[in-house]
């Protein structure tokens, strides 16, 4: 019975795949999941923007959306309905070819991102041996649709925008690949599949998730740090912040195309959570061994919107960071960490089964988090605010 | 005509039309990119020579693409960086202009 | 060689053509992206999945930019006056021709001796990441250290040229 439902999916896919002829079943199922994946994560969209506004507005001590359906269910409705009709408008000298490509490669390749992710037990669309580096170059050429969507408007926000964003997410790319390295090292493949596989072992009926290693805690923060950069999540949303730059390399996009870089922005920050929970959080295992009679999938989801809940907690807490802040903070403390990381990763992997390591890894993390934070930064800007008062 | 031959004549094509940009247009940029494309033809001689070599599993082919790999973007990235200190020494980019040896 | 082959190809020399001809320096960087992009393509029907990626990773997810940042900086998307071409475009035209019809003339005339399959398709070589992986810190450990050093010279110097010189050092 349970993994009946655990396969649901699976099952579901062979069942109506059977009714065609045999030659066409390859194709159809992955035309299928293909489908099923295009309607899943708008839909997870739509319940994350609900959320969002809702929750933003409690953080702020106001109601957030509340008139269309009750308590305001149906508000993601109402805007998509909003933008799709919304006349669309291209300034009279943008680039119109350039104009028109951007929010349309931006949704194509962020969706492209989900054919490697493991959603649970043979949940896999594509089972690519070097699944994580086809994610990460994938997840490279985003910023190619900012840079178009920026430069094609002819406006300065725009292109200041987009320069900005640019250039943050080439900085966040680097710590976001190196902390993933350190999980390629420990289960020495690339493949995502395997590393779930990896992780979905239990000792004492606790799981072997790489965030409860020291190397895993630590690669798991800078992962976290460097995707919502990557994402152009607050506190790193200086390329849309919206009191300087309008709303950055998007001015100038409105109605439809306007809609698809809000699914993009949103869709990207559900499959970079879907890589974190993969790499860190155990993937589709579930948190303790007894409750593995719970379907695989649920604990992918769930893991994934609890991360969503975090993005939005953090946008509600965290002021927005100053440019030269931004990137020291990338350079100068995040890279190093994660460089450290590599070797603390190695060491864990070659210190044997003891108690030892984790004192050992554990002691090199913390001492040079404690070292870097209080003292390396503080020239930097980014130890307390000093306060200049014209005179 | 085997997928080798094939192969080998697009790359041929590609080393051309690089290196026509290369020769002949006036920003230093865009000769950067020409460069840069050559070197990708050469890449795909290589995988395909590997693919289609005697001996497939030395992996020698692929190995040479990837540092390949890896050198053009490291030349792209101090190439450029020379055309950005030019640009702000002499305000142009045009290599027709660039013809002094002084400073 | 099926239709596969033929669409990947049309997109990479067409890619190539524009980023050579193309009035705009921005749409060349574009265009060069597109050609990028179909190289890795033909990486990849070639079964070398690994490069394939690498190559996506490295050209259009960071050369590219690079590409587009210097043209930025430049003022280079400002369309010249006295035209896009050199002066010697023609000679340069002309040795590009040349070296094509050299290229194509070995290519061609040496086709009965370049190993490949005769009729049938042979197999296509099963490469792990894993023998990727082993081969580099192996057989290829020295090219890697090499490639390491290349990259972290070329990091600094790249800083240490496009850097602001400061007053007073000329």
């Amino acid at each position: 019975m349970f993994a009946n439902l655990d396969q649901i999916f699976v099952l579901l896919k062979q069942w109506a795949v059977g009714w065609l002829p045999a030659s066409w079943q390859a194709a159809a199922g992955v035309l299928l999941c293909v489908v099923a994946i295009i309607c899943v994560f708008p839909g997870l969209f739509a319940i994350t923007v609900l959320l969002e506004r809702k929750g933003l507005g409690r953080m702020q001590n106001r109601y957030g959306p509340n008139r269309v359906g009750i308590f305001g269910i149906l508000q993601p409705v109402a805007d998509g309905i909003k933008s799709l009709t919304k006349e669309d408008l291209v300034p009279l000298s943008a680039d119109a070819v350039v104009h028109f490509i951007a929010p349309v490669f931006l949704v194509v390749v962020v969706f492209m991102g989900y054919a490697v992710l493991p959603m649970g037990r043979n949940m896999t669309l594509v089972h690519l041996d070097a699944a994580l580096l086809f994610y990460f170059a994938i997840g490279a050429s985003t910023e190619l649709s900012v840079f178009m969507a920026g430069w094609s408007s002819r406006n300065k926000y725009s292109l200041l925008g987009a320069m900005r964003a640019v250039a943050q997410m080439i900085s966040y790319e680097v710590p976001l690949l190196m902390s993933s390295v350190a999980v390629v090292m420990i289960t020495g493949s690339l493949s995502l599949d395997k590393i779930v596989a990896a992780q979905n072992q239990y000792t004492w009926g606790l799981p072997h998730w790489y965030i409860f290693t020291p190397w895993g805690f630590a690669g798991f923060a800078m992962f976290a740090i460097a995707a919502t950069a990557e994402t152009n999540r607050s506190p790193f949303d200086l390329p849309e912040g919206e009191s300087e730059l309008v709303a950055g390399y998007f001015t100038e996009y409105s109605g439809f195309k306007f809609a698809e870089f809000f699914l993009g922005e949103y869709v990207g920050m559900l499959s970079i959570s879907g890589l974190g929970t993969t790499l860190f959080l155990g993937g589709w295992s579930s948190p303790l061994a007894v409750l593995g009679w719970v379907p695989s999938w649920f604990w992918f989801f769930a893991k994934i919107m609890l991360s969503m809940c975090v993005y939005i907690w953090m946008r509600g807490t965290l002021p927005r960071l100053r440019q030269d802040q931004l990137m020291n903070f990338a350079w100068k403390f995040v890279l190093p960490l994660t460089l450290l990381n590599l070797f603390v990763t190695a060491l864990w992997r070659f210190m044997g089964d003891g108690w030892e390591r984790w004192l050992v890894c554990s002691a090199i993390l913390v001492l040079a988090y404690v070292v870097m934070g209080r003292t390396g930064m503080h020239r930097d800007h980014l130890g307390a605010r000093r306060y200049r008062y014209a005179d | 005509m085997t997928p080798l031959t094939a192969y080998l004549l697009v790359a041929a094509l590609l080393f051309a039309i690089g290196l026509a940009g290369a020769l002949t247009r006036r920003n230093a940029i865009l000769v950067l990119i020409g460069i840069e494309m050559m070197l990708n033809a050469a890449n795909l001689n290589l995988i395909a020579f590997w693919r289609y070599g005697p001996h497939p599993e030395a992996l020698t082919g692929m190995m040479f693409a990837i540092f390949s790999i890896a050198v053009a973007a490291a030349e792209a990235a101090v190439g450029l960086g020379l055309v950005i200190s030019i640009h702000r020494h002499a305000h142009t980019t045009d290599v027709d202009l660039m013809n002094r040896m002084k400073g | 060689m099926g239709f596969v082959f033929y669409v990947i190809v049309a997109l990479t020399l067409a890619g190539a053509l524009a980023a050579v001809l193309l009035k705009n320096t921005v749409h060349c960087a574009l265009a060069l992206t597109v050609a990028f992009a179909g190289l890795a393509l033909q990486f990849l029907e070639l079964d070398a999945q690994f490069a394939g990626f690498a190559q996506i990773l490295v050209y259009v997810g960071a050369v590219a930019i690079l590409v587009v940042f210097a043209i930025l900086l430049t003022r280079g998307s400002e369309t010249p006056k006295d035209g896009v071409f050199s002066r010697t475009w023609l000679a340069g035209l002309a040795i590009a021709a040349a070296v094509f019809a050299v290229l194509g003339w070995a290519v061609l005339g040496s086709a009965q001796a370049l190993p490949g399959p005769g009729g049938a398709r042979t197999a296509p070589p099963t490469v792990t990441v894993l023998q990727i992986g082993n081969a580099l810190m192996s057989r290829y450990v020295l090219p890697l250290e090499i490639v390491a050093l290349l990259l972290t010279a070329a990091l600094i110097g790249a800083v240490m040229v496009a850097m602001h010189e400061k007053a007073g050092t000329q």
